[in-house]
């Protein structure tokens, strides 16, 4: 075991320094927001003095945050729910089909994450007018559904390999359907991984700018990345109202992040990526 | 972009497959997958890869086939090969720097400092936030007479305009993604170091060896798998950068942070030239998968040798 030595100590200090660097653009998000603009243009370095929140609640009355927000939430939860369901049960058919076919399948899908989904959003576009979904939040998250989906199964799809399969070789031989296997055998293991699933597509949904751009702009149902930036194109150079709205709109997966930190560095060091 | 999805490789080396299931699963449980991957991802991807041989604007029904026409504008046009060049030089600069600079903090949390937790915690924060917010956060911290400009003013270099001046606007988009992104190398290196035994290490510290050797004869070829997953994860999301130009310089000034996917944007939204925008979408996807078979192709080599 190596102990803590003077270099340790060295160390320490200079990792100390280089999050302070990394730490510092985070400080300036919180501690313009709390100054006024004029404030900000006279002293860009200073740190607020007293607790002044004038920009929060103009940003949150006049930017249309709080719906867009609703909107996005709504966007990610329900995108989320269909792919944990729709994902599951394909990977499922994917990890244990007999034939060869399942694993071809499973080939195709895993492909689609090398697609660049501008090369399809377009013509998706058009295919949402024709069926009247045209600016409609439905839009966003069946675009999400498919689009994160090949991510989706690849982590289901690798958990149930690892799966024994004699559990379920049992339970068969017991008389239960496939539908009964994967209900009552599958469905209970896949926590760990649904975590994951769960963590990886939401960030992903919820961060993303330009489909949302592309399929709501100019409606009322944006997401909160497409109302950031109509808002910070809005108020130009008032830094102050500009930084509010965009502390306010990382609050919620910052509360998230510290609250689940361990697990979501987990799923991310995994190398997969949403 | 930040939404696009790209594996590298399993994390971790797995075991053999088990052995396949002796029951065969119908189906029909994959049918609403299937029908997701089929209605959202593969028809409308070929619908798009045949329009990139078109006219159509984006909009109406006239839709012409033009054969290359599109790809032979696309490499006469001044405009798309500053934005290639713009966007290799900003891919290869991101995995470099994100990488370097992971690694060096991985590293330094792996090691037995008392602040190693907190600190992984908040190097690795920036990587949950909304890319189009990061973007803005910068767009002031380099606004003339702004943090960075100030700073380099008390250090003697007045009147710094990092995103206005067409000679460094690249590195300040550059260095934002950077700033964002440094921590996800940071973890999937940290994830790799954690895998090594760690006799290995005191092995080599018994045999004499200093912090410099035990890197490079130790961790680093140890390291070889979380190296490749970052170096193919950063290539490739750098390949498509778009929301961190359009939330600093918006391509500007000039041509000079312009990428294939911003001009890709202008094009086929603003101009309406929408053939002509996926055969710039078609170039990335091109240089996303020579990036994706060299990784397959060197991990292959190493498992074999």
């Amino acid at each position: 075991m190596r102990r803590y030595s003077s270099r340790t100590f060295l160390l320490e200090i200079v990792m100390v320094a280089a999050a302070l660097v990394f730490v510092f653009p985070l400080w300036m998000l919180i501690s313009v927001g709390f100054r006024s603009s004029a404030d900000v243009a006279r002293n860009p370095l200073g740190a607020p003095t007293s607790l002044y929140l004038d920009n929060f609640v103009e940003g949150w009355r006049s930017g249309a945050l709080g719906p867009a927000m609703v909107n996005s939430v709504i966007i990610v939860v329900s995108a989320v729910v269909i792919l944990v369901v729709v994902g599951a049960a394909a990977s499922y058919y994917f990890a244990r089909s007999s034939g060869r076919t399942g694993g071809r399948l499973y080939l195709v899908v895993a492909a689609g994450l090398m697609v660049p989904f501008q090369i399809g959003v377009l013509p998706l576009y058009r295919l949402f007018t024709q069926v009247g979904l045209a600016g409609n939040p439905l839009s966003v998250i069946l675009f999400n559904a498919g689009i994160q989906l090949p991510l989706t199964v690849l982590l289901y799809t690798g958990f149930m390999r690892q799966l024994p399969v004699e559990y379920e070789e049992a339970a068969r031989v017991d008389g239960a359907t496939s539908w009964q296997v994967f209900r009552r055998v599958i469905v209970p293991l896949l926590l760990p991984v649904t975590g994951t699933v769960v963590i990886l597509d939401g960030i992903a949904i919820w961060n993303e700018f330009f489909t949302p751009l592309l399929y709501l702009g100019g409606t009322g149902n944006v997401t909160l990345p497409v109302q950031i930036y109509n808002f910070a194109g809005e108020y130009g150079a008032d830094w102050g109202r500009i930084f509010a709205g965009l502390l306010l709109a990382s609050i919620p997966v910052l509360i998230v992040f510290f609250v689940f930190q361990r697990y979501i560095i987990r799923s991310f060091g995994s190398g997969l990526k949403g | 972009m930040s939404s696009e999805t790209l594996t590298a490789a399993p994390p971790v080396a797995l075991p053999q497959r088990r052995r396949r299931a002796l029951y065969g699963v119908p189906i029909w449980f994959a049918v609403p997958g299937l029908f997701f991957f089929l209605a959202i991802v593969a028809y409308p991807t070929v619908l798009g890869v045949y329009y990139a041989f078109t006219d159509w604007s984006g909009l109406g029904s006239a839709i012409n086939f033009i054969g290359l026409d599109n790809f032979v504008a696309l490499f006469s046009s001044a405009e798309t090969l500053a934005a290639l060049g713009n966007t290799v030089l900003m891919a290869a600069s991101i995995t470099i720097l994100q990488n370097v600079i992971g690694l060096a903090l991985a590293l330094g949390v792996s090691s037995r400092i008392k602040s190693r937790n907190i600190l992984r915690t908040l190097l690795f924060a920036p990587v949950v936030m909304t890319p189009i917010i990061v973007g803005y956060l910068w767009q002031f911290l380099y606004v003339p007479d702004g943090p960075v400009s100030t700073i380099a003013a008390a250090l003697g270099f007045s009147g710094v305009n990092v995103l206005g001046d067409p000679s460094t606007a690249l590195w300040g988009v550059v260095s934002v993604v950077v700033w964002q992104y440094s921590g996800y190398s940071m973890v999937i290196f940290v994830a790799g170091i954690q895998n090594i035994p760690e006799e290995v290490g005191e092995a080599a510290e018994l045999d004499g060896a200093g912090p410099f050797k035990r890197f490079a004869y130790v961790t680093w070829p140890l390291i070889r798998t979380a190296t490749g997953i970052n170096l193919t994860l950063s290539l490739i999301t750098s390949l498509k950068l778009f929301d961190q130009v359009i939330a600093t310089t918006q391509g500007g000034p000039g041509y000079a942070t312009q990428t294939l996917s911003t001009l890709l944007y202008n094009q086929a939204f603003l101009y309406n030239r929408y053939g002509y925008g996926i055969a710039l979408g078609l170039i990335v996807f091109i240089l996303i998968a020579v990036v994706a078979f060299a990784q397959m192709w060197l991990l292959r080599d190493r498992s074999e040798s």
